[in-house]
């Protein structure tokens, strides 16, 4: 069975058509990409994805049944900041899911329990490649060591689908080609369902197992919410074919420009 | 020759130009109480810094003979006590309300209207009524330490608690917290700092309002020395206690905010 399912999902505000009649089923262990063009509602997306916020008409299914109203530990995310908590240092934050499961009134662990904790947590930061960092805090580390240790701590919980909104966004190019090849090998090795969206159009040709394009297909200059963004394109990555990497750009430039 | 705002001074002429001002105004009491003094050996305006030493060392270390007490000590502990409970108690209540307001939409809906109507009562207007309910005790003077600052507390955590990053709120949850752990391991660490932070701005305030009640119905401490002595213009007294009451106030701003960077240093690294 499908992990997600959309059956004529549509989301408005007032009179703007954000998103519409977005049909599409996503299977365990898939790694969709999202790109558009800003205002098209990649995020908008995400967050329905999340439960933060809820498809107007239609319906959005997680393992068949309604997705949950509100975050839960189904679905973790990484942002592109303010991902991590600033007062716990590294280890502390990768092992703050086992420790909320821990005690459930005061979300500390103690005793065995927490040494457990703790060596499972170092064990994720070695295999992120922050294990020499565990004692330090956010603000000591630099912008893509945050983003591993975003990923480190979102899958300590062992959440069936990762939603990563633009997390390399803010990195240097070279650091976020790093990026790719550990959030890569995550999801192969944890077996993961994963949805990302990126602005970057590359990004989304070659990373993951499928790539998905929001744009709107009809556009009205003069209205621009007068109609939503759809799944334009819905293609299976893996062959580089440069064509249509060149038709899907040029699209996805012609819709921001008439946006911005 | 670089422009005037693109010039620094160096550690050593910052220190100087920083002295420089109390250096003035020390030069400036002693000439303006020299030339009073010449002119009238027992005018008590402006007391040379040689009776204020005197009067001090007999505050602070002779037992006064009435009472035996060090007047000094006694009065800095009656003041310190009432400003440290009522203090700590407002920062209790602030850190209490303050989350609960900033964290939980129902409890801000049914609270804020109330505490930012609280928050515009002037606390010197409550004063009386304190003195009638309360009695002319220590109560009262702490009870308007506390009403006097903690809607200023409340209302300062209440912003701070909304101005964490929801995508943390969200993080959480992703993370298998309930609302109760998100304020736990979420909400109160991040605002202890904060609270720290508001804490040293009323102090200001708490120091008004306690010199303010000792002032009106004391027996002892730092407000009242000063205005009973008012009585007998006696400044050589009075310039003293002010000195030390600025000290006081100094050290603990001071305290706080090491403690604070010590202890929080990563809302530190952020505020930079």
């Amino acid at each position: 069975m499908a992990i997600i399912e959309l059956r004529n999902v549509w989301k408005e505000y007032g009179a703007d058509v954000v998103l519409e009649r977005l049909t599409a089923s996503v299977e365990e262990g898939e790694f969709v990409t999202i790109v558009g063009a800003s205002g098209c509602g990649k995020t908008t997306f995400l967050k329905m994805l999340l439960g933060t916020e809820q498809p107007t008409r239609g319906e959005f299914l997680l393992d068949g049944k309604p997705i949950p109203d509100e975050p839960d530990a189904t679905r973790g995310i990484v942002f592109q900041r303010y991902s991590v908590m600033p007062h716990l240092t590294a280890e502390r934050n990768v092992m703050l899911a086992g420790e909320l499961a821990a005690n459930r009134w005061l979300g500390y662990a103690f005793g065995q329990r927490k040494r457990q904790l703790r060596e499972e947590a170092r064990a994720m930061l070695d295999q992120v490649g922050l294990g020499h960092a565990s004692d330090k805090y956010p603000h000591e580390l630099s912008g893509g060591m945050q983003q591993r240790l975003a990923l480190a701590q979102a899958l300590m919980k062992k959440p069936r689908i990762l939603l990563l909104d633009e997390p390399f966004g803010a990195l240097d190019p070279g650091i976020r080609k790093d990026m790719h090849q550990l959030v890569l090998n995550l999801w192969r090795t944890q077996q993961l369902t994963v949805f990302m969206i990126t602005h970057d159009l590359e990004e989304g040709f070659y990373l993951g197992t499928r790539l998905w394009v929001f744009d709107k297909d009809r556009l009205d200059p003069q209205a621009p919410g007068a109609y939503g963004a759809r799944i334009t394109y819905d293609l299976p990555v893996g062959q580089d074919d440069k064509q249509t990497l060149k038709t899907i750009t040029a699209q996805v430039d012609d819709t921001a420009r008439a946006l911005s | 020759m670089k422009k005037l705002i693109n010039r620094q001074p160096g550690i050593l002429g910052r220190c100087l130009l920083g002295l420089l001002p109390f250096v003035l105004i020390l030069l400036v009491y002693q000439s303006a109480s020299s030339a009073r003094l010449a002119e009238n050996p027992d005018d008590r305006l402006l007391p040379a810094f040689s009776t204020m030493a005197e009067t001090v060392e007999r505050l602070a270390f002779e037992p006064n003979r009435r009472t035996g007490e060090y007047v000094l000590w006694a009065d800095t502990l009656a003041s310190l006590k009432r400003l440290a409970l009522g203090v700590g108690i407002a920062a209790l209540a602030g850190l209490v309300f303050g989350i609960a307001t900033g964290a939980i939409p129902y409890v801000r809906a049914g609270l804020s209207p109330v505490i930012t109507g609280i928050s515009l009562v002037p606390p010197m207007a409550l004063l009386p009524i304190l003195f009638i309910v309360f009695g002319l005790d220590e109560l009262s003077k702490v009870m308007l330490i506390i009403i006097g600052i903690t809607p200023f507390i409340i209302r300062d955590l209440q912003g701070r608690a909304l101005e964490i990053p929801e995508e943390q709120l969200i993080k959480l949850q992703t993370l298998g917290a309930n609302t109760w752990q998100i304020v736990l391991r979420l909400v109160l660490p991040q605002i202890m700092p904060r609270l720290i932070n508001a804490v040293r701005l009323s102090l200001g305030s708490a120091w008004l309002f306690l010199i303010a009640a000792e002032a009106i119905a004391a027996t002892e401490g730092l407000g009242y020395r000063i205005f009973l002595v008012r009585r007998y213009l006696s400044m050589d007294v009075i310039l003293p206690y002010v000195v030390w009451i600025t000290l006081l106030a100094f050290l603990i701003d001071f305290a706080l905010r090491r403690y604070s960077q010590w202890r929080y240093p990563w809302f530190h690294a952020s505020q930079r």
